[in-house]
Parts: C-alpha cells; sequence; structure tokens
C-alpha cells in the first residue's frame, strides 16, 4: 500500500500533550516538515519556551533546549553564536515571548540573530490555567480579568508582529492563523520563509502564528476557531510586514 | 607567560581566555567594567565570541545557551548585576550547564554604591536563586589567586557540570599586581550531552532542560545535584591558615580583608601577641577543616568581613560553640583598617569587647 | 623595605600614572608592588588617588592608610593626606597650584615647583613626571634608570616624540630635591 501521509521525521513519538482543538499540534507539524524539507533538520536545533509548549522539547527529533519564561531569543543566541552552523529557532507563546520576554525577543531581532522565532499568539496564558496576556483582546475574560480586559485599566492588546517589523536587525514578519485549510498553508510558507531567512544569513525572522486555546476561552475546538476569526484577525490582521529580497 | 602587572578584572579575563574560554556575555556594571572591556577587545582575537546582553538576565540565558552547547562560556557582573543573573544560575544548576560567572562585588543593598564590600557573601555561597542547591564558589585575595582560580573554575565547572562563581571584591578589582598567567593545562572534556545539532549522528536528541514534572524524576535530579554537591566539597574545601595552632586570637577573613589581617598579625607579632588567621579561599564548600586546627585555648574567633557579618554564620557552623566567636565589621564601601582591627582584637583579648 | 606611598590630586592630573610609575619601577626591580585606585563616579576633574606598596615581602593590605611618603597634587590633596605621613615620613608638595605650607614639623616636606618646571621644559602636561622624579630621588624607593626605562616603553612608535620630554621633566624633579 503507499503511503500518502505519515508524521515527519523531525517530531518524535511521544504523544502531544495539547488540549483538544488546540492548534499547538498543527504548528508543530509545519515547524517539523519545514525542518526536513529545508534539508536542515539535521543541523536543528530549537528552544522551548514556558508555557503550553514547554514540554516541546519532547516532540521535537532535534537537539531541544527549555528556556526560563521569556529567555528563549537569550538561550538561543548563545546556542547559535557556539555553532553558527546549526539551524536555530525558537518555539514561544504569547505569556512568554509578548510579557515577560519581551526584552529577549526585541534585543535578538536588534542584534540580528540568525534563528527564527514561532511566535503562538493565542491571546492568552493557556498552561498557567487562562490568565490576562499582553495579547487579551480588550472585553476578553480571563482569570485574571475577571470583568474582562478593561483598556482604561490595562491598555490595549500589545500588536508583537508590527513592532518587531520595525526593528532593523528583523528581516522576516509575518502573521498567519490556523483557523482554516487555506491559512494553515500560508502559514507553512511563512515558516518556510522565515527559516529560508536564516539560512541565507539574512537576519532574524518572526512568524506570529495566530491560534486558539478552547479550554481556557471556554469553547468548543470549532467554537474556538470562529472566535479567532471574528475577534482576533479583525485585532491582528494577517499579512507581511518585512521580507528579503 | 611572564609575569607582568595587570588589574585583577583584566587578570580574570585573561585567565578565562587562556583557560580555553570561547565565549563570554556579560552587561556593563562598575566595578568591573575593565574586565568587560578586557573581554571587548580580546576575545576576538582568540577567536572567541565577545557579546554585550541587553541585560544580565538575557546574559545568564546566553550563558546557559552557550555553556548547553558545550562552550567553555564566562560571564561577568557586580552585586546588583548578579541579584539579576541568580534566574540563569538556579536553571543553570538544574539543567547541569557549566558555566564560570565572576562577581566583582559592590556595595549594598539596591543600587549601593560602587565601593568595594563583601554583602553578597549569603547570594554567593547560599545559592541565590530558588530551589535547593550550592553552587562552586571561590574568593581570591590577590591578582595572582584571581587568575590561578579562574583557570580551575572552568575545569571545575566541566567536570561537575555547574555553573562556579568566583567573588572578588571591587577593590581586587581594581588594583594591580603581579601575575602570570597560565595556559591551561587540562584538556577540554567531552561534552556528549550537549545540544550541538548533533541528534542524527548520536541517534537520539539531546534535552536542555531546567523542568522535571514527575516528582519522582525532581527527586531524582536534586539527589544528583547533592551527590555532585558531596563529592565537589570533599574534594575543593581550600583556605590558607597561618599560625592558628597556638593562636590566643584567630581572625577570619577572606578576599581583600585578609590582606589587612595579615598586617593585623605582623603587628601582633611585633608586640608578642599570638594571632592567626584563617582566610577561606573556598566560601562554599567553607573550610570547617580549618577550625579543628585552633589551639583549644584560644580566647576568641574574631570574624573581620566588609558587611554587617555574614561569614560568621559559617563560622558559627564550624566551631559550634568551642570558641566565643566576635565580629570586627564596615560596611558602605569603608576599609578595613589593620590598627582598627588590631585594637578591637586587643580588647577582646583583654576581655573588654 | 617597605614602603606606602599615597599619591592624589585632581583627576587629570596624572595622579593614578605616578602611582602605576612607581609601581612599575618597583615590579621591574624585583620587587613586590600593588598599586590601588580609589575610584569613583568622577571621571575628570574629580580627586583621585592611589596606594602604591613595594616591598621585599608579601603585601597585605593594598589601600594605604598611614603612609611614608604621600605625593599631593592639589590643595584640597593636601588637606586629606597631609595626616597619613607617619612621623619621619616625606610629604611632597606641587607648590605651583599649593600655596600653602604643611602644618608638619615632624615630616620632612618637599615643596616641588612642579607645574612651573614641566612648563619651562616645554611639557606642560609633565608636572606628574616632574614630582615623580622629586620622589623617587628622595626616598630612593626606585632608581631614576627605572624610570627612564618604563619611559621609554611606555612612548613607542608615534609617541616616541614624548620620551625625552618626560625624562627631562623626571631628571629635573630629581634634581629639585
Amino acid at each position: 500500500m503507499a503511503v500518502v501521509y505519515k508524521k515527519s521525521p523531525a517530531l518524535t513519538d511521544a504523544p502531544l500533550s495539547f488540549c483538544p482543538g488546540c492548534t499547538h499540534g498543527i504548528i508543530h507539524k509545519l515547524v517539523a516538515e519545514n525542518l526536513v524539507e529545508l534539508g536542515v533538520f539535521d543541523r536543528a536545533v530549537g528552544v522551548a519556551p514556558v508555557g503550553c509548549a514547554a514540554l516541546s522539547d519532547y516532540f521535537f527529533a532535534c537537539d531541544m533546549y527549555v528556556a526560563a519564561h521569556g529567555r528563549a531569543p537569550a538561550v538561543a543566541t548563545g546556542q547559535k553564536r557556539v555553532h553558527p552552523d546549526n539551524f536555530v529557532f525558537t518555539y514561544q507563546g504569547d505569556g512568554d515571548l509578548a510579557s515577560i520576554g519581551t526584552a529577549e525577543v526585541v534585543h535578538a531581532a536588534h542584534r540580528g540573530e540568525k534563528i527564527s522565532t514561532i511566535f503562538v499568539n493565542n491571546a492568552i496564558y493557556g498552561m498557567t490555567g487562562g490568565q490576562m496576556a499582553p495579547t487579551t483582546l480588550v472585553g476578553q475574560k480571563a482569570s485574571t480579568a475577571p470583568y474582562g480586559r478593561s483598556e482604561e485599566h490595562c491598555g490595549k492588546p500589545i500588536r508583537i508582529a508590527e513592532m518587531i517589523a520595525t526593528i532593523e536587525g528583523a528581516k522576516f514578519v509575518e502573521r498567519v492563523s490556523t483557523d482554516t485549510p487555506a491559512n494553515v498553508r500560508k502559514a507553512k510558507k511563512a515558516i518556510r520563509r522565515a527559516f529560508e531567512c536564516q539560512i541565507q544569513g539574512k537576519g532574524y525572522a518572526l512568524v506570529e502564528v495566530l491560534s486558539t486555546c478552547p479550554t481556557n476561552w471556554g469553547y468548543t475546538p470549532a467554537g474556538a476557531m470562529t472566535w479567532l476569526q471574528e475577534n482576533m484577525i479583525p485585532y491582528y490582521p494577517l499579512g507581511n510586514f518585512k521580507d528579503f529580497e | 607567560m611572564a609575569k607582568k602587572l595587570m588589574k585583577g578584572n583584566e587578570a580574570l579575563a585573561a585567565a578565562a581566555i587562556a583557560a580555553g574560554a570561547t565565549h563570554f556575555f556579560g552587561y556593563p556594571i562598575t566595578p568591573q567594567s575593565e574586565l568587560i572591556e578586557y573581554m571587548a577587545r580580546e576575545m576576538p582575537k582568540a577567536g572567541g565570541c565577545f557579546l554585550q546582553a541587553e541585560s544580565e538576565v538575557a546574559a545568564s540565558y546566553m550563558v546557559y545557551g552557550a555553556g548547553g552547547a558545550g562552550a567553555r562560556v564566562i560571564t561577568s557582573t557586580s552585586s546588583p548585576g548578579l541579584a539579576l543573573k541568580q534566574e540563569g544560575l538556579t536553571y543553570m544548576v538544574a539543567a547541569q550547564i557549566p558555566a564560570v560567572v565572576i562577581n566583582v562585588s559592590r556595595g549594598g543593598p539596591g543600587l549601593g554604591n560602587i565601593l568595594p564590600q563583601q554583602s553578597d557573601y549569603f547570594m554567593c555561597t547560599r545559592g541565590g536563586g530558588n530551589g535547593d542547591y550550592y553552587h562552586p564558589c571561590f574568593a581570591p585575595a590577590s591578582v595572582q589567586e584571581c587568575a590561578d582560580l579562574v583557570t580551575e573554575a572552568f575545569d571545575i565547572a566541566d567536570k561537575y557540570r555547574m555553573p562556579v562563581l568566583i567573588l572578588a571584591d571591587g577593590l581586587i578589582g581594581q588594583m594591580m599586581e603581579p601575575v602570570e598567567i597560565k595556559e591551561a593545562t587540562e584538556k577540554p572534556i567531552d561534552k556528549p550531552w550537549a545540544a550541538d545539532g548533533g541528534h542524527v549522528k548520536r541517534g537520539e536528541h539531546n534535552r536542555i532542560n531546567a523542568m522535571i514534572l514527575p516528582a519522582d524524576g525532581l527527586e531524582e535530579l536534586n539527589h544528583v545535584i547533592q551527590a555532585k554537591l558531596k563529592d565537589y566539597s570533599e574534594n575543593y574545601v581550600r583556605y590558607e591558615a597561618i599560625d592558628v595552632e597556638d593562636a590566643d586570637i584567630v581572625l577570619v577573613a577572606y578576599g581583600t580583608p585578609s590582606r589587612a589581617c595579615k598586617n593585623v598579625l605582623k603587628k601582633a607579632k611585633e608586640e608578642g601577641l599570638k594571632f592567626g588567621l584563617i582566610r577561606p579561599i573556598s566560601l562554599y564548600p567553607f573550610p570547617k577543616e580549618a577550625f579543628d586546627k585552633i589551639n583549644p585555648n584560644c580566647k576568641a574567633i574574631i570574624s573581620v568581613e566588609q558587611s554587617c557579618g555574614q561569614m560568621i554564620e559559617d563560622i558559627r557552623l564550624s566551631v559550634l560553640g568551642k570558641f566565643p566567636i566576635k565580629f570586627f565589621g564596615r560596611t558602605g564601601g569603608n576599609p578595613i583598617i589593620p590598627d582598627a582591627v588590631y585594637s578591637y582584637a586587643k580588647e577582646v583579648l583583654g576581655g573588654k569587647a | 623595605m617597605l614602603e606606602q606611598v599615597l599619591v592624589a590630586g585632581f583627576g587629570g592630573q596624572g595622579v593614578l600614572r605616578i602611582g602605576q610609575m612607581i609601581a612599575y619601577a618597583g615590579f621591574a626591580e624585583g620587587k613586590e608592588v600593588t598599586w590601588a585606585p580609589s575610584y569613583g563616579p568622577e571621571m575628570r576633574g574629580g580627586t583621585a588617588n592611589c596606594s602604591v606598596v613595594i616591598s621585599d615581602e608579601e603585601i597585605g593590605a593594598a589601600q594605604v592608610l598611614e603612609a611614608n611618603s604621600v605625593i599631593v597634587m592639589n590643595l584640597p590633596s593636601l588637606h586629606k593626606f597631609e595626616d597619613t605621613v607617619i612621623p619621619g615620613g616625606k610629604l611632597f608638595i606641587n607648590s605651583s597650584i599649593i600655596k600653602e605650607k604643611s602644618k608638619r614639623d615632624d615630616i620632612t616636606v618637599y615643596y616641588v615647583d612642579a607645574q612651573e618646571k614641566a612648563e619651562e621644559l616645554g611639557n606642560s602636561r609633565g608636572a606628574n613626571m616632574v614630582i615623580l622624579g622629586a620622589y623617587a630621588k628622595a626616598t630612593q624607593t626606585v632608581t631614576l634608570e627605572s624610570l627612564y626605562d618604563l619611559v621609554k616603553q611606555t612612548f613607542t612608535g608615534d609617541k616616541a616624540k614624548f620620551v625625552d620630554s618626560n625624562i627631562a621633566c623626571i631628571k629635573a624633579g630629581a634634581e629639585m630635591v
């Protein structure tokens, strides 16, 4: 029988720990497939964050680190400076990258570190149980914003892709989503381009991937997709913010 | 290399490069600036990498990344910067990453001042981050010792897969003395555990991780760390003991205050008094055995520190009530003046203090 | 032999350099030496001082609190460090800009018109070398030859043109005591 689909060899056999309906699994698959298709898997090193993807070191089959909360770009910097020929990526969530880790991501971009960041934005702290993130939408309820996020009290959500795109050392920045098969295909392409940015030695690259958190949002998996489409995409527009020649 | 006059900060840096350090990550802070500047100047010439981080926190994770990738890596800072690096240190202990960390300490608490002070003793010897751990800590008292301890620190870090801390005070960082920088003697050891992208060749992926969720797994890691520390503590106790076997007063001091105490010993000898000195070189492990050599009829032990009294707790734990323990300290960056120590010691000897 | 020297003045007067020259010369002559600066946030114009210890034996404290010799380059330093000189010790005063006399009568005081002499020799920045020469001659801690050698080692390449004028300042200082 012909094999028409199989799991990427860049993923281990460990069962993923993500909740049903969460798109982290899809994003892992897209990263893994790109590593193999671009021929960099055998020299890849990943840095996992603190958050829902903190167990990614079990899931990706390449050498992996788990960083402290927000520090993945600094860890990746240290690794890459030792082995410039390695292909180095960080995989971070929004509590990790957009809150506690803003300094590290901004300065990795500012130095033009030749690393690639997959930034998964699901507008909430997932692993810790649904607390408000800097990316939580105004009015959206979270366990630390039980009355909904108030703009008056804590501002409007931060748009990371747009911010990183302003930094000279960042050479590729795009925001994608995982809500439809078409958008998943676009996401894979964007990740591919971000990886090529590193392979070609251009500089820092970041792909922001809008993702769902049915568990903490309180929706069914399908309902979460709808909520993402109706609420997140209007505030976090999809598209490319920076590309290289 | 021939002897030459160097500042302690420069000697620390030069010795690190000679010991095969290939990577330095740091953030500017007085009074260790000569160290980071030396690295910026000399590391590229040696074919290594100097990188100024955006913060001490980031620097400590660049060290985590580079150490985890198998490099000999070093970072340096001064007191408030070390407070920020404590997060990285506890992660390095948990992920078993070798690194050398230098603290050229200054006055505290808070922003304090940039004068020499020894009030980081607890932070440097007790495992300043979260969790159950200690890490090796050395305190040089001369520029030569700065260099020699850095050389050794790299070997210890690699051997035990732990961060090793060198606590130098601001004065030793700034002062110049003759020093010989020795080339590394031991060959760097293999690091098959490193995350160097060799998973395909290796047949399995390496994971550098400071998180273990199952209780039994984390307990096992803690036992591994404790076993390493036990072995380390049995092999790397370092101290200098002078005239303690028949001393009536024993001074205990580390770093540059120990040098003031040597002046005190000289003066006491001239005046016919029996003073001794214990100078811990390893602060963790604390050289408890040095205290077993003290004259049983010794009148008192005096802890001399540029702090409000921190090492004195380790002295108490070493002596266990056998001798009265007194304290002489200056803080704020004020120097330990030999005459003041001598006067105080004479009062103690006369039962007046 | 134990010589403890304290050198003080404004930042920019070459105070730390005087101390370093004494230390380097002592080192070249095979003695134990330490040099320790006081350091502060002032980069220029603030007060600066440094301690030098030269000895035949292992050196204890590197910070000099009781000095065999003190060199002061400005008035605030005279006020601050005059009492640091031990009885019988030596005090070197840059009398070009310090117009006060020392109140000590238990020490030897050398009034060195260092700035004036340096300018006379066409080296307006050489006052520190003049007073260094006076110090070396009066204390015999290090030889003038060691200092000359140091100057030659310090100023090389493009800066070799400064060798003669600095040696001239040291020599002139030595002749003033």
